[in-house]
Parts: structure tokens; C-alpha cells; sequence
């Protein structure tokens, strides 16, 4: 069990800075997992974390101890790699094993500790087997196996699941949540993918381009996101952001319709407008409200999305929750729930707005 | 591309056609050569193009291995052959883990250095490598020529066994290292059971091109006693005015080590290995 701290971590490879200014406390037995966009160095920093990668400045703690300079072997953390890598000429019991090996624990406990992971992981008439004789599935779970077996500080996932189908990469986040309540362990967990992100985290620390840009509870950042960034990046379907300019209490937006922001302190520095798809309404088409045409309509059964042209201010994309009749070409009237707006400045972070006007 | 295969009869006729040709073109050689090493000597120009002789003999054989120095040469060239397999290999193998996994200054004036090596034609160098070796007083000796060949083996050896290096994911060593692996253990636990094959194909090449070297052996070895095979061979020559069935079945008898390091190697040539470490 492990708290880690991250103290003004920067890493650069050469010349080339990749990660700036990281700082991050993590509590024991604290679910964070790292999103952001490809290349935004994610996988640097738990590399860092791990030992696999040397930490060009700040302070790395594990404990209160520093750890700058201790090898892989000495931080006792485990890691589950996005490739697997798991040993091709052992079976899966030595793979899952491997550890206590190289520890030289006793061949007595070492089995009951695989029989037992391999039980947990629904691997045990596999044990026998070969990498390359499992599905991609079963090899994941092994590599869980690998790193549960040895009763580790921390857990490091990099993307362990982009590899499999939609259907088991529900299965197994299903999995790592319940391990996580099993083993109360502190886990580090990188993905691309926000679903995961958000039903997996304590905390959710967004990267891009070597910055933090915000950390928070999977509910802060989609409620309160701290910039335009954060704001696009959490959420799926995408935040519309449309252009507007500032008026006392409230924006004004391209096509001139005012909107009253009361729940907003100051919207002096607006020029953006962020506004979720599911946080507009549709009326009817003649009442007061945006005039829009549907372009694309998607009908989910629980949700329908309208991809819509409104007159004056290009593509808005609308969530509806439950099937309603719209076809593409029809007239539709589009309300903006003003509580639950987000406006950005010309440099993109978010305007201060009341929290206890969060919806 | 299994699809096409199966629906054009034709297509797969024509490769076998071809596989068979090439061999039959590749290997005729080899099998005059066993041909005229089991002729007796008084029918081999009278035979002319027979495919097989009229009267079979082994007498080229008992002559060749009790009347010669062949098992001299014989064991001259084992020792020589694998002395440079096992050197080059250890050599080759700690050099292409360095290229393929460490970033170190002069990495590629080295690789430059080593490609360059290669490209000079080995008659340049024959003077200044025998002066070399007399100077070091190691001229008839075995051991000169298992320094020089390891030399001449090492940069494409190492060329090789870099690639094979390359070919193991580097993810293995870093779980093998957060499992608790220093660097070494991760190599050797891990690593080197993969590398395998790797290995099996540097040592089969550098025993190969050990075994057949004749430039430097004529030039470097004089004394009877330390000759290696391709070296006594051509004492055939002109001790028995050309005896072409004893040094057939003396050819016959060099091929056999060559077959059986390969027999033995070959199951470690045996390509995926490595398949099952990563996604795929
Ligand atoms: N060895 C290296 N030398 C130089 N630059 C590197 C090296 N490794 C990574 N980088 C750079 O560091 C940045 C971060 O890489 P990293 O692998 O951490 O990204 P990531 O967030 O994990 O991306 P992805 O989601 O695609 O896996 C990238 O811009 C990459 O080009
Ligand atoms: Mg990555």
C-alpha cells in the first residue's frame, strides 16, 4: 500500500521537453487514471513511475521516501503493459509466477499463489498452457495475474485493454474495479478512453502536450471543467463550443439571440460558449428558441443524437434522452440550459462560475 | 492469399515445378560428388555421364581415412571451426544486445567502422595480416586462425544476432525488470531462452564460412600436421596426381559435420518463438 507523490516531475529527451511541471499526491489506495490525447506523454510518466524511464527533475516519492533513483526491482510496483509482454516460452503458471521466482520464495507458496490468482481470473484449467495458446482475453487476464500474484505497493496500467473487443473490454474494466475493491490498492491507470476513465476513477488527471490541464473527480470535470480543453476532451458525445461576445450577465451569441448566464460571476472576458449535447433542449420549432435544421439523425433506442444547422451559427450537436420522431430536413427549435453553459476566454480556461449553480 | 492458392491448381504446379528445379540444379553438384567418391577409380573416365556407376566401391572412403592424413585435417578444422563458431557468437551476441538495446556515443561510427570491414576485398589484407600473425610468432598454428576468422565473422555475426535482438519486444525485459529482474537476470531468464534461434543461425553461419575458408589457411598454415580440410584437400593434388575418388569421398566426408550441425541446430531455427509475448 502506497501513497506516491509527484513533485514538479519534468521529463525531457534531449532537447525535446515531454512532461512539465507534474505535480500529483496520490492517496493510498487511490484510483487515478491518466487520459489525454496521443503523444501528450501518459506512457512517460508512469514509465517514470515504474523506474523504466529516468525522471529528468523534480522529487518522486513513494511513502514520503525518495525514489528518484531506485531501480524497477526495489519500488515494488507492478505494471501490466498494453502489449501484455508476457514470457512466450513460459506456461502460464510460471508467467504468473515469475516474481516469487526471481524472489525465491518457497516453490510450496508460490503455487498456492498462482492456483489462487488463477482462480480469481477465471484461469485456472489454463495454467498449463503457453502464451500463444490463449485469446487475447486470457492473456490479458494473465498478465493481471502476473501483477496481483505478488502483492505489490501500486499497480501501473498502461492501456491494458485498448487490444480487446468492445464486449470484453467491458467485462474486463468490470474486472480491474472489482480488484481494486478486493485489494484496496493504489493503482495508476493510462487509457484514451474516457468510459473507462470515468467509471474506473477516483480521480481523473487530464494530460496535453506534457501539462497537466486539470485533476479531479470523474464529476468535476465533466461538471466543472477547468478550460476549453478539459471541457472537450471529457464527455462523448463532444461539448459544442460556439462563438459569442460578452454582454452584462450573460453572452451574446453569433446569430444575436442573448442569453442570461445569472449562475456566472463575471462573463466580461467571454468569446466562447462550451455547451454539452445533452444539455440542449428541442422545442417546437416556432417557439422562442434557436432555429435549427436536422441534418443526421441517429436513433440509439435510449438516446436520439441530432446533428443540427442552426441559422447563424453552424453545426450543434444535440443529445435527447428517449426516441423522438426527428428525421433529417425537419424544423427544429433549440434551447440552451443557460445553468448548465460553460464559457471560455480568448486564452481558453474556463469563466468562474457559482458552483452552487451547478446542475 | 491461401485463397488464390486453392483455386489456381496451375499456380501451385509451377511452384513445386520451380521448387524442384532449384534443387535439382542446386544440389546435382553435391551428388556427382558422391557419385564419383563411390566410382572405382579405373571407371570414372570410362563411366563418362552414367548417373550411377556400373560398379559400386567404398574403397575411396577406407583409403581416404587409413591412408591419409584426413583425420588430421579432420580435426585440425573441428577445432578451428568451432573454436570461431563459439567465440564469434559470444562475441556477436554481447555486441548486438549493446546495438539493439543501449543509445551509447559513437554507436554508429562503430556500426560505420564494422559495415566498412566488410567491403574490402580479403587479398588486400593477406600481407599485413601475415605479417601480423608471424610477428606474434603464431604462424602453423591453429589459434591464428581462429583469431583471424573470428575477426573477419564478427561485424556480420553481430549484424545478425543485432536483428534478432531487435526482434524481441522490449516491453519482456521491462515486465521481466518490474517483476523483479536486474538487467542480467532479465537477459538471461528471458532474453536468451528467445534468442535461440538467433544464436543456433550465428553459430551455423560462422561454423559454415570457418569450415569452407581456404585463403587464409593456405597462407597462414604450412606444416602438414596443422592443415585444415580445404588446405589438405588440395594435397590430393598433387601427392596422388589429382586421385579425384579419394578426394570425392573426402569432400563426401567434410559435408557430414556441416549436416549434423545443422540437424542440430535446426530445431532452434525454428522460427515464433516469440509469438504469444505481445497482442497479436
Ligand atoms: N525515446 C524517446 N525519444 C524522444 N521522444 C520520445 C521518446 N519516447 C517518447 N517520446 C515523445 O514523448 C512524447 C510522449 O510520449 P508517450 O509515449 O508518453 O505518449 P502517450 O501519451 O503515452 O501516447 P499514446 O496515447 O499514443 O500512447 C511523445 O511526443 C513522444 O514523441
Ligand atoms: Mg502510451
Amino acid at each position: 500500500m502506497a501513497r506516491i507523490e509527484l513533485k514538479n516531475i519534468a521529463k525531457s529527451y534531449g532537447t525535446v521537453e515531454v512532461l512539465r511541471n507534474i505535480d500529483l499526491d496520490i492517496q493510498d489506495g487511490e484510483f487515478v487514471v491518466l487520459v489525454g490525447p496521443s503523444g501528450c506523454g501518459k506512457s512517460t510518466l508512469l514509465r517514470m513511475i515504474a523506474g523504466l524511464e529516468p525522471i529528468t527533475s523534480g522529487a518522486f516519492e513513494i511513502d514520503g521516501k525518495r525514489m528518484n533513483d531506485v531501480r524497477p526491482r526495489d519500488r515494488d510496483i507492478a505494471m501490466v503493459f498494453q502489449s501484455y509482454a508476457l514470457y512466450p516460452h513460459m506456461d502460464v503458471a510460471r508467467n504468473m509466477g515469475f516474481s516469487m521466482e526471481i524472489r525465491r520464495d518457497a516453490a510450496e507458496m508460490r503455487k498456492s499463489r498462482v492456483a489462487e490468482a488463477g482462480k480469481t481470473l477465471g484461469l485456472s484449467k489454463l495454467l498449463r498452457r503457453l502464451p500463444k495458446e490463449l485469446s487475447g482475453g486470457q492473456r490479458q487476464r494473465v498478465a493481471m495475474g502476473r501483477a496481483i500474484i505478488r502483492d505489490p505497493r501500486a499497480f501501473l496500467f498502461d492501456e491494458p485493454l485498448s487490444n480487446l473487443d468492445a464486449a470484453l473490454r467491458v467485462e474486463m474494466r468490470l474486472e480491474i474495479a472489482r480488484l481494486h475493491q478486493k485489494l484496496k490498492a493504489t493503482m495508476i491507470y493510462v487509457t484514451h478512453d474516457q468510459v473507462e476513465a470515468l467509471t474506473l476513477a477516483d480521480r481523473i488527471v487530464v494530460l496535453d502536450s506534457g501539462d497537466i490541464q486539470q485533476v479531479g473527480s470523474p464529476l468535476d470535470l465533466y461538471e466543472r471543467p477547468a478550460n476549453k480543453f478539459v471541457a472537450q476532451f471529457i464527455g462523448s458525445p463532444t461539448m459544442n463550443v460556439v462563438p459569442v461576445s460578452a454582454a452584462s450577465g450573460g453572452v451574446i451569441l453569433a446569430d444575436g439571440t442573448f442569453l442570461a448566464l445569472p449562475h456566472l460571476d463575471d462573463t466580461g472576458l467571454a468569446v466562447e460558449l462550451g455547451i454539452r449535447p445533452e444539455h440542449i433542449d428541442v422545442v417546437d420549432p416556432d417557439a422562442d428558441a434557436l432555429a435549427a435544421v436536422a441534418d443526421v439523425v441517429e436513433h440509439l433506442g435510449s438516446d436520439t443524437n441530432i446533428y443540427a444547422l442552426v441559422e447563424g451559427l453552424g453545426p450543434i450537436m444535440v443529445r435527447v434522452h428517449g426516441n423522438i420522431p426527428a428525421k433529417p430536413g425537419d424544423r427544429l427549435g433549440l434551447r440552451i440550459q443557460a445553468p448548465n453553459a460553460h464559457v471560455f476566454s480568448a486564452d481558453g480556461r474556463t469563466l468562474q462560475r457559482d458552483m452552487t449553480g451547478a446542475a | 492469399m491461401g485463397f488464390s492458392q486453392l483455386k489456381r491448381p496451375a499456380l501451385v504446379v509451377g511452384k513445386y515445378a520451380a521448387i524442384v528445379f532449384y534443387l535439382v540444379f542446386a544440389l546435382f553438384p553435391l551428388y556427382w560428388l558422391v557419385k564419383i567418391a563411390v566410382t572405382p577409380d579405373r571407371l570414372i573416365y570410362t563411366d563418362g555421364t552414367r548417373l550411377w556407376p556400373s560398379e559400386f566401391t567404398l574403397s575411396n572412403f577406407v583409403a581416404v581415412l587409413f591412408q591419409t592424413d584426413f583425420l588430421s585435417y579432420f580435426s585440425n578444422s573441428l577445432i578451428v571451426s568451432l573454436g570461431t563458431a563459439a567465440l564469434t557468437t559470444l562475441f556477436a551476441a554481447g555486441a548486438g544486445y549493446a546495438f539493439s538495446r543501449f543509445d551509447f556515443g559513437g554507436k554508429k561510427l562503430i556500426i560505420a567502422i564494422m559495415l566498412i570491414t566488410q567491403m574490402f576485398p580479403l587479398l588486400m589484407i593477406i600481407a599485413p595480416i601475415y605479417k601480423i600473425i608471424a610477428g606474434l610468432g603464431l604462424l602453423n598454428s591453429l589459434t591464428s586462425l581462429i583469431i583471424v576468422y573470428t575477426a573477419f565473422n564478427i561485424p556480420f555475426a553481430t549484424f545478425l544476432m543485432q536483428s534478432f535482438f531487435d526482434g524481441i519486444p522490449k516491453d519482456l525485459e521491462e515486465a521481466a525488470m518490474m517483476d523483479g529482474c536486474s538487467r542480467f537476470e532479465a537477459l538471461r531468464k528471458v532474453i536468451l531462452p528467445l534468442t535461440l534461434p538467433g544464436l543456433g543461425a550465428t553459430l551455423g553461419f560462422v561454423f559454415t564460412a570457418a569450415w569452407s575458408e581456404l585463403l587464409f589457411a593456405l597462407m597462414l598454415i604450412s606444416k602438414n600436421d596443422t592443415m585444415t580440410f580445404p588446405v589438405g584437400l588440395l594435397t590430393f593434388v598433387s601427392k596422388f596426381s589429382v586421385d579425384w575418388g579419394q578426394m570425392m569421398a573426402a569432400g563426401v566426408l567434410a559435408l557430414i559435420p556441416s549436416c549434423l550441425f545443422f540437424i542440430f541446430i535446426q530445431r532452434y531455427l525454428v522460427q515464433g518463438l516469440t509469438s504469444g509475448a505481445v497482442k497479436g
